[in-house]
């Protein structure tokens, strides 16, 4: 192993941010072969494709949206708690809306509720990013409000109820198929793309690493970080409605109670796993959208190889601190030097090595 | 003047949070003059399903009904917020006491607290497993455990006098509820005498839509034949037919689907042919409760167990009984 890392392009390979996570999600995607030997099988069914890969994708998508609104705002040394019930108000609000209509399946009745999710986004996000931005209230303050208070609101929306509704418009978003793809994966993956590029290719990125990494200097050299601040939630709000949109499509049915309910939680290790500092100042789209599937692939391994749901959530914390362990170049470094203490077996090995096996065993 | 603006918004927020949390606890304490109206306070899991609905209105119009002041607690299926509710309706000396507990376990202490304040208990829909009983007064709902057998004499009778292999997928409810597990537990006890009858993948589907599917989705994938699914409730069900469709198959007959709950959306997929048999879990015991809070403070002597009058649903019953189904 040494000698491979000695090669110059296998040490850039090894030290992109990207690496680790994309082992452990390979690592995953094979394990999940041992038990289920079709794992990656994909086939055509009713014109449309269909395998596990597929369905990882299909509700990760949600997932990945919501971490990438997430992961702009931990850029900015903030965080966003109110995803959540963002997805919850936004789902509940397009369902409304389309199960009152008197045209349930005409397009404007679908345009017109994802307007009305959209806009309420953009005015629960406006409403963080002015309490975080202006006011200056912690960010896990601000958004805890909403958080709490969001779920309540949807909740009234629906009256308490899960609205069933039936309209094939709506369906696509977030059960429906596009040129054979679940439309979701290829929403989703859209909008991380676009991310990518608005921060990367433009300076908008580097700014907002700038803003978390140091405000008060930011400020100083003119960076107007009142206003990026402000925008990064409303970004959020908005990836998170959309989110809605899919889970609501998908079921064809808005449940303001379980809606989107800890997916703030799971966003919040998406982006942590992807390599995103949480001090920000540093982050990866491309580490997200990994982290996301790797959590999603982990939901659906616990279904495929019958993990009793007595023991799902001991199973999953084992992989995320197996999987954070991993990423810790600390801990690599212990580890390969546990291994190479082993491996000099002529030389007497130091105290702190013995001490070290002896923790292991 | 900027600052003053945004500090009466934070207030504002914060009055709107306090608000949330505090929902169906205010009032402070309850009128003890002569003549005071009965008070009970309710604290109901959440809002989970259709069901769960239909249960909350029967309990709030049948107490309006009686001329019973009903205090009304959403618990939003977490254990502490029941928790945090009971202890609310203790200070606020209430009558008597009825809650639909969220997990089974957890509430010898706060039961016990009830008990010490003499305010007595009765729980309804689910039980609670503790070794005292006498933190209760009486348990009023279904009985979860004849539910699931139901499901499973269905399923009995449905493959009578053939011998092949039925491969079986269950979606359970809540990891630790008592539904959840009775539900298990009495469909596995009929189906045990026949070998025939496997149990190939079982899981939970957190009793919601979106579970139900995501769940069922990767079962079709996972196992190569499934001739049965039995869901612990119907939004489950109703979530995994939308599976099953997309994987190809017909709900219903390719895959027979077993259902518990009876509610009015799956009474409609049933009128489709799309779930074979619903067993009926039924919510509307609002007057039965009063009826119980009553006797229970008169004094009078009460049965620890009282269940509600359920049925099994067929598809052309619930064809029949759609038009009609409250819930």
């Amino acid at each position: 192993m040494t000698t491979a890392l000695t090669t110059p392009w296998a040490r850039a390979v090894t030290r992109s941010r990207l690496f680790w996570p994309a082992v452990v999600l390979a690592a995953l995607l094979l394990g999940n072969l041992a038990f289920t030997p079709d794992f990656f099988a994909i086939h055509l069914k009713n014109g449309h494709l269909y395998g596990s890969s597929i369905d990882i994708l299909h509700f990760g998508a949600p997932l990945i949206l919501v971490s990438l609104g997430m992961t702009l705002v931990i850029a900015t040394g903030g965080i966003d708690l109110s995803v959540g019930s963002t997805v919850a108000i936004a789902g509940a609000l397009a369902c409304q809306h389309i199960s009152e209509a008197a045209d349930p399946a005409s397009l404007g009745t679908v345009f017109g509720a994802i307007g009305i999710a959209l806009a309420t986004a953009v005015l629960l996000g406006t409403a963080n990013g002015v309490l975080v931005a202006r006011v200056g209230v912690q960010p896990i303050i601000a958004t805890l409000i909403l958080m709490v208070a969001g779920r309540g609101v949807a909740q009234l929306i629906t009256d308490g109820q899960i609205i069933t509704i039936t309209s094939e418009p709506y369906k696509l978003i977030g059960g429906g198929y596009w040129l054979a793809m679940p439309f979701a994966i290829l929403l989703s993956g859209l909008v991380a793309l676009l991310t990518a590029l608005l921060t990367r290719s433009t300076a908008l990125g580097m700014l907002l690493e700038s803003v978390g990494g140091n405000p008060v200097a930011s400020r100083l050299v003119g960076i107007r970080a009142m206003r990026l601040v402000g925008l990064v939630y409303v970004f959020s709000a908005l990836c998170a409605a959309v989110a809605g949109l899919m889970v609501s499509s998908n079921v064809s049915a808005a449940d303001g109670n379980n809606a989107g309910l800890w997916i703030e939680l799971d966003a919040i290790l998406a982006v942590v796993i992807g390599g995103t500092s949480l001090n920000g100042g540093r982050f990866s789209i491309g580490g997200t959208v990994l982290g996301a599937l790797i959590i999603q692939t982990l939901s659906t391994t616990v279904y495929t190889i019958g993990i009793p749901p007595e023991t799902t959530l001991v199973f999953k914390a084992f992989v995320v601190i197996a999987v954070c362990l991993i990423q810790s170049p600390n801990f690599r470094a212990k580890v390969a030097k546990r291994g190479a203490g082993r491996h000099s077996g002529a030389r007497p090995a130091p105290a702190t090595t013995t001490t070290n096996r002896e923790v292991g065993a | 003047m900027s600052k003053k603006a945004a500090a009466a918004l934070v207030a504002g927020a914060m009055v709107t949070v306090l608000t949330a949390c505090g929902s169906g606890g205010g009032g402070g304490s309850a009128d003890k003059g002569p003549g005071h109206k009965l008070v009970v306070g309710f604290s109901q899991v959440g809002a989970e399903s259709g069901w769960r609905t239909a249960n909350t209105k029967s309990i709030q119009e049948s107490a309006k009904k009686a001329g019973i002041e009903l205090k009304f607690s959403d618990a939003q299926q977490k254990q502490e917020n029941q928790i945090k509710a009971i202890r609310s309706f203790i200070q606020q000396k209430v009558d008597v006491i009825a809650f639909s507990p969220v997990v089974e376990s957890g509430w010898d202490t706060v039961l016990k607290e009830a008990k010490d304040a003499k305010i007595p208990v009765i729980l309804t829909d689910r039980a609670v497993d503790s070794k005292d009983d006498s933190l209760y007064v009486s348990f009023l709902g279904s009985d979860f455990v004849e539910e699931g057998k139901k499901a499973g004499d269905w399923l009995v009778k449905e493959y009578q006098g053939k011998s092949d292999v039925v491969n079986i997928v269950e979606l359970q409810g809540t990891t630790g509820s008592a539904p959840a597990n009775d539900r298990k537990a009495g469909f596995g006890d009929v189906i045990k005498a026949d070998a025939k009858f496997k149990v190939v993948a079982s899981q939970t589907g957190d009793f919601t839509r979106a579970k139900g599917k995501e769940v069922m989705q990767a079962f079709l994938k996972a196992q190569p034949k499934i001739d049965v699914l039995y869901a612990h409730n119907d939004d489950m069900a109703l979530g995994a037919i939308q599976a099953i469709e997309e994987a190809g198959k017909k709900p219903g007959t390719d895959i027979k689907i077993i259902s518990v709950d009876g509610v009015k959306d799956a009474f409609t997929a049933m009128s489709q042919g799309k779930i074979n048999v619903d067993v009926e879990c039924n919510p509307i015991l609002g007057d039965q409760l009063m009826d119980l809070a009553k006797k229970v403070k008169a004094g009078e002597q009460v049965p620890k167990r009282i269940k509600t009058e359920e049925g099994v649903f067929t598809q052309d019953q619930a064809a029949a009984a759609l038009p009609t189904r409250q819930y």
